[in-house]
C-alpha cells in the first residue's frame, strides 16, 4: 500500500497546498529493489469477485440478496450485539416487511365504508415517516449512525410485529371472545417487547451515553403505535 | 494503509468498517476530527477549503454563542437538541409541579431551549388522546350487539393537526405580541421564540396522563381531571409570562394572561371533550358520529 504521507513529509514548505499535490514528487530511489513475487492466496475466490456482478445470472443476484435479507432476519430474531445489520445495510427487508404488514392491516374493500381501519397507504406512510422521524431525531441528538443504517435497523425490527400480525390473523379465524382477545394481547405484547429489545441492541451503542433514553423513547412510541394497529385489527 | 477522513462521510461506517480501506491525507496542518454536537476546533483556514466547509466562523466557541452556524447546515438544528436525559426529566418535573414564584424558563431552560421536549410530548399526546378515545368508546359499548368496533384512525390525524398547530402557532402569536409590547414599554424580562415554544410544549405534558385516565367513564372523574390539568399547566404558563408583562399597562397585562389561560382552556375543552364525548362508530348502517349522553 503506497504511503501518500511521504509526499507531504516536508513541514517547512509552503503551507496551503492542494490535495494530492505531492504525489507527483514521489520518486523511488534506485537502491530499493522493486521486483519480487506476488502470490494471491485463494486465487479462485479473487477471480469470482473480479468479474462484475453484471454478468452473473439473475438467479445468483436474487439468491445473494435473499440470503443477505435472511441473514439479517436471523439477527433480528436472535439479537446479539453484532455489526452486520449496521455494516451491510439494505432496505429490501424493511420494504418486504412494510408491504406485508400494510397488506394485512388494510381494511377489506368490501366494507370500506364501515370500517375505520387504516388504508394500505396510511400504514405505509406511518411506518416510513415514523422511521425517518426517529432517524432524524437520533442524528440531531448527536448519534453516530448514518441515515440509511438507522432506517435499515428500524425496518428489520418490525419483523416480530409482522409475525404477531400473522398470528393474530390466524387466531381471529376462531370464534371471537375474551379468550381470543387475551391470546392476541399476549402475542402482541411479547412481540412488541422483542422488537424493542432487538432495535435497542443495535441502536443504543450509537448514541451519546447521557442521551440514550432520549433516543430510545421514540422507538418505543413507534413500535407501540404499530402494535396498537395490529391489536385493534378487526376483519369483517 | 491509506485513510481519508471524509468530512461528509459517515463516521459510523468508518467506525464500523475497521477493515475497509480508507484514504487519509495528512497535510501540514492536521484536520480536526469532527464530531457532531461539539464545537469546532480552530483548524487552519485551509481545512475549510480542503473539506469544503462553508462555516468559517471560528469565534463561536470563544464568544460562547451557540447558534452561529448558518441555518442551512445540520449543526444549526443540532443546537436545538442539545439536552441530556436528566435535563428533559427536570423540565418535565418542573412543568408538572409548578412552584409559585419560580419561573419555568429561568429555572429550567436557562437559555438552552430545546425542541426535543415540545415535539415528542406533542406526538405522545396525539397518540394518547386517539388511543384513549378509542378505548373509552369501546368500553362504553362493551356488550352491545349492534356495535361494531372501529379503530378510528381519522382521529389521529385530526388530533395531530390541532395539537401541533396549537403548540407552534400560539407561541408564535404570543411572542409576536410580546415583542410588539417590548417596543412600546421596556420590559426587563423577554423571551425568545424558542423559549416560548419550549414552555408551551412542556406545559402540555400534564395532558398525557390526563388523557390516559380519561378512559374511566365517570363524568365527575373526567371533570376533576380536566380541572386539575388545566390548573397545573395554566399556572405554569401564567407564572412564566407574568414577569414579561408586569411592567406594562395593568389592563394589557391582565388581558394577556387571561388570553393565555383562555386559549389553553379551549384546547382542553376542544380536544378532550370532543374526542371523548363524540363517538364515531358503526351501528349497523354505516359510520357516523354522535354526542354521547
Amino acid at each position: 500500500m503506497a504511503k501518500a504521507a511521504e509526499s507531504s513529509g516536508d513541514p517547512g514548505t509552503t503551507s496551503p497546498r492542494p490535495l494530492f499535490a505531492g504525489l507527483s514528487d514521489i520518486s523511488i530511489s534506485q537502491d530499493i529493489p522493486v521486483e519480487g513475487e506476488i502470490t494471491i492466496p485463494m486465487r479462485s475466490h479473487i477471480r469470482e469477485f473480479d468479474s462484475s456482478t453484471l454478468n452473473e445470472s439473475v438467479q445468483n443476484t436474487i439468491m445473494r440478496d435473499l440470503k443477505a435479507v435472511g441473514k439479517k432476519f436471523m439477527h433480528v430474531l436472535y439479537p446479539r450485539k453484532s455489526n452486520t445489520l449496521l455494516r451491510d445495510w439494505d432496505l429490501w427487508g424493511p420494504l418486504i416487511l412494510c408491504v406485508t404488514l400494510a397488506l394485512m392491516l388494510q381494511r377489506s374493500s368490501v366494507d370500506s365504508e364501515k370500517d375505520g381501519g387504516p388504508q394500505f397507504a396510511e400504514v405505509f406512510v406511518i411506518v416510513w415517516f415514523g422511521a425517518v422521524t426517529i432517524t432524524l431525531n437520533s442524528k440531531l441528538l448527536g448519534g453516530n449512525i448514518s441515515f440509511f443504517q438507522s432506517l435499515c435497523v428500524l425496518g428489520y425490527c418490525i419483523l416480530p410485529l409482522t409475525v404477531a400480525m400473522l398470528v393474530c390473523r390466524l387466531v381471529l379465524l376462531a370464534e371471537p371472545g375474551p379468550i381470543n382477545f387475551m391470546v392476541r394481547l399476549f402475542v402482541v405484547i411479547v412481540m412488541f417487547a422483542w422488537s424493542i429489545v432487538a432495535s435497542t441492541a443495535f441502536l443504543a451503542d450509537s448514541q451519546p451515553p447521557n442521551r440514550k433514553a432520549l433516543a430510545i423513547y421514540p422507538v418505543f412510541l413507534f413500535y407501540f403505535v404499530i402494535s396498537w394497529m395490529i391489536l385493534t385489527f378487526t376483519p369483517q | 494503509g491509506l485513510q481519508l477522513l471524509s468530512e461528509f462521510g459517515d463516521e459510523a461506517t468508518s467506525a464500523a468498517n475497521p477493515g475497509a480501506t480508507t484514504i487519509h491525507i495528512e497535510g501540514p496542518s492536521e484536520s480536526p476530527t469532527h464530531q457532531p454536537g461539539l464545537p469546532r476546533g480552530s483548524g487552519g483556514e485551509e481545512d475549510d477549503e480542503l473539506l469544503g466547509n462553508d462555516d468559517s466562523d471560528k469565534t463561536e466557541l470563544l464568544a460562547g454563542q451557540k447558534k452561529s452556524s448558518p441555518f442551512w447546515t445540520f449543526e444549526y438544528y443540532q443546537t436545538f437538541f442539545d439536552v441530556d436525559t436528566y435535563q428533559v426529566f427536570d423540565r418535565i418535573k418542573g412543568s408538572v409541579l409548578p412552584i409559585p414564584g419560580k419561573n419555568f424558563v429561568r429555572l429550567y431552560i436557562r437559555s438552552n431551549p430545546d425542541l426535543y421536549g415540545p415535539f415528542w410530548i406533542c406526538a405522545t399526546l396525539v397518540f394518547a388522546i386517539a388511543i384513549s378515545g378509542n378505548l373509552s368508546n369501546f368500553l362504553i359499548h362493551l356488550g352491545e350487539k349492534t356495535y361494531h368496533y372501529v379503530p378510528e384512525f381519522r382521529k389521529v390525524s385530526i388530533a395531530a393537526t390541532i395539537i401541533y398547530a396549537y403548540a407552534w402557532l400560539v407561541p408564535l402569536a404570543l411572542w409576536g405580541f410580546l415583542m410588539w409590547r417590548n417596543s412600546k414599554v421596556v420590559n426587563i424580562v423577554s423571551y425568545s421564540f424558542l423559549e416560548t415554544v419550549c414552555v408551551y410544549g412542556y406545559s402540555l405534558f400534564i395532558y398525557i396522563p390526563t388523557a390516559v385516565l380519561w378512559i374511566i367513564p365517570q363524568k365527575a372523574v373526567r371533570w376533576i381531571l380536566v380541572v386539575i390539568a388545566l390548573g397545573i399547566s395554566g399556572s405554569v404558563l401564567a407564572m412564566t409570562f407574568w414577569p414579561a408583562v408586569r411592567e406594562d399597562n395593568r389592563r394589557i397585562a391582565l388581558a394577556t394572561i387571561v388570553t393565555i389561560v383562555l386559549l389553553h382552556t379551549l384546547l382542553s375543552v376542544g380536544c378532550l371533550f370532543s374526542f371523548l364525548f363524540l363517538e364515531c362508530g358503526s351501528f349497523g348502517h354505516g359510520i357516523y358520529c354522535r354526542k354521547a349522553e
